[in-house]
């Protein structure tokens, strides 16, 4: 049985993704990632009483239709060394935000990039990109380079360091249902 | 400087694979030894590789990195101005909800900043609800309206 979800993407456009409940287990069975084993997709294939072809036919079909969006490894920035992540924020123009965005997402050390609404008077800023760096001066060395990049299609920009990590852990989605 | 958080010495291999690995991983029957062709290691050396990768916390994940949205599930940024004097009240009520995966506190008046992950799209704006009620305080909530391609790469 199939399960139609529909939801807004870029808030513009509905798609329809079509997700059934072996599809479901498998994504519970990945979330910890995928098996350590030399044939990790057998392995899902065992463990869900299906054939390993089946298990990668669906893991391709779900990879393209961009519910994986791939499988791949996620380094630690922190451990790496990156230990200053800024939240930097950016007002432009309406019409000038998504040629903006795509062009501050380009930058390598830029992890994420989001245009999100604003709050005025508290919260004038309407794109956010993330940037790392292995201490403050570098994260704050790479603000300075959007900010010269945007040039004066932006007045008004800040970078936001996180002081204190309240919470951190995955995104769950529950065995049941 | 708590000592698992010290930063960990990688030879040019583990860098290899990391940096390469980022970008994504076969679905065929014996992925590992396919991709371990590139780095001129055996398979059963990647699969060690990136479990002690994995161990030492290096690499916070490997496997299939799911879209939330397009699983069906709910997700949002928002942020809230807390007075100093509630702050560690409000933190308590905020991390309290499962449905909070991430929460920074960052140096501006809007002083908290957390992630909302839920299976539904309509249980986030139920979520930030509960929030407000429990705290006292507003939320703002700051879903993306648009995501930017990045290059997916973080080289080291």
């Amino acid at each position: 049985m199939y399960v139609s979800v529909n939801y807004v993407a870029n808030g513009w456009n509905i798609i329809e993704i079509k997700m059934d409940s072996i599809d479901r287990q498998l994504i519970v069975e990945t979330q910890q990632g995928l098996p350590l084993v030399a044939r990790p997709y057998q392995a899902l294939a065992e463990s869900l009483g299906i054939s390993s072809g089946e298990v990668m036919e669906r893991m391709s079909k779900m990879q393209s239709e961009g519910i994986i969006r791939r499988i791949a490894a996620v380094p630690n920035h922190y451990k790496l060394g990156y230990r200053a992540n800024g939240m930097t924020v950016w007002n432009l123009c309406d019409d000038l935000v998504d040629e903006a965005g795509q062009r501050v997402a380009e930058q390598e050390f830029v992890s994420h990039c989001y245009r999100r609404p604003r709050y005025l008077p508290d919260w004038p800023y309407n794109l956010f990109a993330m940037v790392h760096g292995r201490d403050r001066e570098e994260a704050e060395q790479h603000y300075r380079t959007i900010a010269e990049l945007l040039g004066d299609q932006c007045q008004q920009h800040q970078i936001l360091f996180s002081t204190r990590i309240l919470k951190k852990s995955g995104f769950r989605l529950s065995k049941a249902k | 400087m708590a000592e698992k958080d010290a930063t960990v010495e990688l030879d040019a291999v583990d860098r290899q694979i990391i940096n390469e690995l980022q970008r994504g991983f076969p679905i065929v029957e014996e992925p590992y030894k396919v991709a371990a062709q590139q780095f001129g290691i055996e398979e059963n050396e990647l699969i060690a590789r990136l479990q002690n990768l994995l161990d030492e916390g290096v690499l916070s994940r490997f496997g299939p990195m799911y879209h939330a949205e397009k699983m069906g599930g709910g997700l949002s940024l928002a942020a809230m101005k807390i007075p100093a004097k509630d702050y560690e009240r409000v933190v308590e009520q905020v991390n309290s909800f499962d449905e909070i995966a991430h929460n920074y506190a960052r140096d501006h008046q809007l002083n908290m900043w957390f992630v909302v992950a839920t299976e539904t799209p309509e249980e986030v704006a139920r979520v930030i609800h509960s929030i407000e009620q429990k705290t006292g305080f507003p939320v703002f909530n700051m879903p993306k309206e648009k995501e930017f391609f990045v290059g997916l790469h973080f080289s080291v």
